[in-house]
């Protein structure tokens, strides 16, 4: 059988974190509350209203532009009437736009494993308004319009990407840069992060570009790996077997992992796209333009490979310490405040503070836990008034209280004991009580001095010595 | 620049019109009339004239991301024919396409 490749592109529609909607003033985030509670006569359509355009929705779709290295960011775009009926869009169309689009052009790179990265590129980068909602219950359909007029970035890519992995990884990645760059909350979830995939098929290494369908509504990053799969796996065996792909349109059942043809008849003619009427060209002025990209900050890959080559951190460390922008810059403010070895920063970052984020649920930038709390710890664990346990103890102690860890030290008494009489008492007490695990190490089981040293940490509440402590075991257990 | 009865069908499918035979026939010859007469404006020579999207000076006012009260949800729904759960209940369109 011919070995084949998949040529997939995606457009993905981004639910801009705005407070209003891009036409109006109702609140755009309509999560908790009941269906249409956040509407108006402009998201709702009623005759003789007008929109206007909403600043900050211009001004994030240009950030994303920008990050997604736009060969062109329009000074002049326009937005385009998109006509269709559809219960759920009350206008009769959506203004989107179309042969004028915010920015053009541009790439986007996906890491792939080992040190790999395909670089997918972007055609265009647009803003539009969403529909409202459509929810069946059985022959009825009722309709929420909470979500119309709420503004939506799109990017669409050129063919470049060649497996559903390679689909999975790019969504992944947009999620982690729109949050970065602060211009959507990227929850697939709740529907901020949607994509359409176009897939074709063509024997391996070959250039052409066959006929390809399209899936909608991928509304999560597993939906979209197993519906793309499905769709390269139908399609080889339809080309196997010498059947024609049609050009479908196909919609993804997430509950049933089924593909099922659209009855869509619409082609891009009978959208019958025109310039919008009731709202002006979007003039994007240099000095505008210069103040928006003022925000825009180091790149998540960029500040990966600046991790690795400034800190000479493991790609692993820097991968994980740039998956968020505040923890990138946790780490970075802990480093400047500490002062020792950046690597030694990544181990407390990536096993204890990655911990209490997890456990508390907050990001980097929400932990009363700060930077110079950090670095104060692993400086006291480094000068040894500290152990380990109890370093790691201070994080939890830190965080409930936003207290200095040095007077937690001092007020809960938890300097290091290397009073070496009083280590030794323990010591001796844990060897009268325990004359079995004696005859085991006496018998040539040495690793059960470990468990030894056990008991006096446990007892001293993790304080002791724990290097002395050793040395005090395997002088008493030489006698 | 007339029209074919396929078009005039297409064209009802779009808009969810449903037509009768006759409708269909009347209809590809008035759209087909309609069309040529706007079809005229092609006889103006425009090659020197730059295309124009509007009149009016080129630059949309721009609005604060400010929310605002919006407007009371049962005089919205009020507008509507059946009103289900706090929203809009329609026909299920689509699935009934051809």
């Amino acid at each position: 059988m011919d070995e084949y490749e998949a040529v997939i592109g995606l457009e993905t529609h981004i639910q801009l974190n705005t407070n209003s909607k891009i036409f109006c003033g109702c609140k755009a985030d309509s999560w908790e509350d009941p269906p249409n509670r956040n509407i108006c006569p402009i998201c709702t359509g009623l005759p003789g209203v007008l929109p206007v355009l909403n600043r900050t929705v211009v001004e994030k779709a240009v950030l994303l532009a920008a990050a997604m290295h736009a060969e062109s960011i329009q000074p002049l775009s326009y937005l385009a009437r998109k006509n269709y009926f559809y219960p759920d869009l009350p206008k009769g169309y959506q203004i989107s736009q179309y042969d004028e689009p915010l920015a053009r052009g541009g790439y986007f790179d996906v890491p792939l494993t080992e040190g790999a990265t395909r670089r997918v590129r972007i055609e265009k980068v647009h803003i539009e308004e969403d529909a409202g909602k459509t929810i069946r219950k059985n022959d009825r359909r009722l309709i929420d319009f909470n979500r119309c007029g709420v503004p939506l970035v799109e990017a669409v890519t050129s063919p470049d990407l060649r497996s559903a992995d390679e689909v999975a990884k790019y969504l992944i990645r947009l999620r982690q840069l729109v949050r970065w760059i602060g211009i959507s909350e990227g929850d697939m979830e709740k529907g901020q992060l949607r994509c359409d995939a176009n897939i074709s098929i063509r024997p391996a290494g070959s250039e052409e570009l066959n006929t390809k369908t399209e899936i909608k509504n991928l509304n999560s990053i597993d939906a979209a790996r197993t519906a793309v799969q499905a769709e390269i796996g139908r399609q080889i065996e339809e080309t196997s077997a010498g059947r024609a792909i049609h050009t479908w349109t196909l919609n993804w059942d997430e509950e049933s992992e089924t593909l099922t043809k659209m009855r869509s008849k619409e082609t891009e003619a009978d959208y019958r796209y025109f310039r919008e009427p009731d709202l002006l060209p979007i003039r994007l002025e240099e000095s505008w333009r210069e103040e928006i990209l003022a925000a825009l900050p180091e790149l998540p890959l960029d500040r990966r490979a600046r991790f690795v080559e400034e800190y000479k951190l493991p790609e692993y460390d820097a991968e994980i310490l740039t998956d968020e922008r505040s923890l990138s810059r946790f780490f970075e403010e802990t480093i400047g405040k500490y002062g020792g070895a950046a690597k030694t920063v990544s181990n407390w970052m990536m096993n204890d503070v990655l911990r209490l984020i997890r456990e508390r649920g907050v990001h980097a930038g929400d932990l009363q836990l700060r930077p110079h709390h950090l670095a104060e710890i692993i400086r006291l664990l480094d000068d040894k008034k500290i152990t380990t346990n109890v370093a790691k103890e201070l994080l939890d102690k830190v965080q409930d209280s936003g207290r200095s860890p040095r007077s937690i030290v001092e007020e809960e008494g938890l300097a290091q004991v290397s009073d070496e009489s009083a280590l030794r008492t323990l010591a001796e007490q844990v060897l009268v009580d325990n004359p079995e695990q004696v005859e085991t190490y006496k018998g040539g089981k040495t690793t059960v001095i470990g468990w030894f040293v056990g008991q006096v940490m446990k007892q001293s509440k993790g304080k002791a010595n724990p290097q002395m402590v050793r040395q005090i075991f395997e002088d008493l257990l030489v006698d | 620049m007339g029209l074919t009865i396929e078009e005039v069908r297409h064209i009802a499918l779009l808009a969810r019109l449903r037509l009768t035979p006759e409708e269909e026939e009347r209809y590809t010859e008035q759209l087909s009339a309609i069309l040529e007469h706007a079809a005229r404006l092609k006889e103006v020579d425009t090659s020197h004239i730059p295309p124009t999207a509007t009149v009016l000076p080129l630059r949309a006012p721009l609005r604060p991301d400010e929310p605002r009260p919006s407007t009371p949800h049962k005089q919205i729904l009020a507008n509507a024919p059946q009103v289900k759960e706090g929203m809009f209940r329609v026909p299920p369109v689509l699935d009934v396409e051809p």
